[in-house]
């Protein structure tokens, strides 16, 4: 096990990515924000916080996008309980800032997509991931913005741990058996 | 996280986790069948037949629906106009149905434990779409599902199912469906149509209809299963009516406001009257339209047991 981000290491990155969010979308006026359920919100929550303060913006439009349903393993995989999905505004013509945790193969990305598409058609999509663990994709997808960029082989595995959730804030590699 | 069965047969083998799994994953459906676009790509590799050898229009275009709004491909199956007239059996029927690569099978019949019979022969997923006089689980869920939509969770609640108890599936489904959510049931109708030993189940039987409908928050009408009784239960239709029909009157001189439900088809004027069943104390379009969530949140539960076999 190794530690990748410690508490005071996550704070600054979700401060840079904050930032750099805003100077791409200014004040938010045409874009959305929307985390990937279940342990995206965990990020994109903070991130919303921090942006929110930095933009000024108060009335930031963020929603929640489960992809259960949109899933391409779901007949190979024990069948999970879906979470919520909400996004109570119009994505039609919109930036969306889609955001996960650990962007490792790209398919849920793909089930996002395809799942942020049946709610409009929007202008512009962005990725926003924590921990890009570069060359273990297995489809096309790139983020915009990343924390931590790691190299890992298939049996590791990234844990980002959430003082909300979790009780600390932390970014660990294990080296599964 | 997935169903502890594998088929969904009846209420009876589910448990309690079961049946809160199903009405979460029916929350999430439910709003996506809100949304302008109303479908999901999640079964699009599943096929599901539809064999229904008793008739019916709610449930099988419910299901259908469903099946459609989940990406999977449908094939529909009614035995008036198939080879089961030629003599076919059942086994032989649904193996061929199989043989064309169908992976699940939702399946009506008018003998009881059909389904069960069939479990044992096939390896597909079977759901029953109600079994003669024994289970129709599907409309228990989403009875349940409804009432707990209109008057929150069901523990310690008061339900009253009226009519037909002897010859309904749905009652049955639903008095094992209640128990198990935690509410008190009581089933009322005229003595011939109440079986002799139902107090076994754990229900109070009261057969003035009136004093049923007084002690509960939601009466649950049922239709009088003319079809299953083949010798005479009660005298007339218009004498039930009388002395058993849910009509306006009636629930204005109890004090308080029930929910009022129907399974359908409703025979209106004999178990329940238009001014009760077209009001705003009734949910009977409401479980309709929440057949089809619950539905679907079944049939995606039941579809990654597949490949575990």
């Amino acid at each position: 096990m190794k530690t990748l981000l410690n508490s005071g290491q996550l704070n600054i990155t979700l401060q840079r990515l904050s930032h750099q969010l805003v100077e791409n979308h200014l004040t938010f006026n045409d874009t959305v924000i929307i985390g990937i359920q279940p342990r995206g919100i965990l990020l994109s929550d903070r991130i919303v916080k921090m942006v929110k303060k930095i933009s000024g913006n108060q009335q930031l439009e963020y929603g929640k996008l489960d992809i259960t349903f949109y899933r391409d393993d779901v007949a190979s995989r024990d069948i999970q309980v879906p979470n919520d999905t909400n996004i109570p505004f119009s994505i039609e013509g919109k930036n969306v800032v889609l955001i996960d945790d650990v962007l490792h193969t790209g398919r849920t990305i793909r089930a996002a997509m395809d799942a942020l598409l049946d709610f409009g058609r929007p202008k512009k999509v962005e990725l926003l991931v924590l921990v890009d663990r570069r060359f273990s994709r297995e489809l096309p997808v790139q983020p915009d913005y990343s924390g931590h960029t790691v190299d890992t082989i298939l049996t590791q595995k990234v844990v980002v741990f959430w003082n909300e959730k979790d009780g600390k804030d932390e970014v660990i590699l294990i080296d599964k058996l | 996280m997935s169903l502890s069965v594998k088929h969904l047969l009846g209420i009876k083998e589910l448990n309690l986790q079961d049946i809160e799994q199903i009405f979460q994953t029916a929350d999430n459906f439910k709003k996506v069948l809100q949304r302008p676009i109303k479908k999901v790509p999640t079964l699009r590799d599943t096929t599901v037949a539809n064999i229904f050898f008793e008739n019916s229009t709610r449930t099988r275009l419910s299901f259908e629906l469903a099946e459609k709004r989940l990406g999977a491909d449908v094939v529909n199956f009614a035995a008036s106009n198939s080879s089961v007239s030629k003599g076919e059996t059942l086994i032989d029927t649904v193996n061929n149905i199989l043989a064309m690569k169908v992976d699940m099978v939702v399946m009506r019949h008018s003998a009881s434990g059909a389904p069960w019979f069939l479990a044992q022969h096939i390896d597909a997923s079977i759901i029953n779409a109600g079994d003669g006089i024994n289970e129709h689980p599907t409309q228990a869920l989403l009875d349940a599902f409804s009432m707990r939509e209109r008057i929150g969770e069901l523990k310690g609640k008061r339900i009253t199912i009226i009519g037909d108890i002897m010859h309904s599936r749905v009652a049955l489904s639903n008095i094992y469906c209640l128990a198990k959510l935690g509410a008190e049931v009581t089933v009322s109708g005229p003595p011939t149509l109440i079986p002799k030993h139902i107090a076994s189940l754990g229900v109070k039987v009261e057969y003035n209809v009136k004093k049923a409908l007084e002690w509960c928050d939601v009466a649950n009408v049922l239709r009088i299963q003319l079809e299953r009784q083949h010798k005479p239960l009660f005298s007339t239709l218009r004498e039930y009516a009388l002395y058993y029909g849910v009509n306006k009157s009636m629930l204005d001189s109890i004090k308080k406001k029930i929910v009022i439900m129907h399974p359908g088809p409703i025979n209106r004027g004999v178990e329940i009257n238009s001014d009760v069943a077209d009001s705003k104390q009734s949910i009977i379009l409401d479980q309709v339209e929440n057949g089809v969530a619950i539905r679907m949140a079944v049939i995606y539960l039941l579809s990654g047991k597949r490949e575990m076999e």
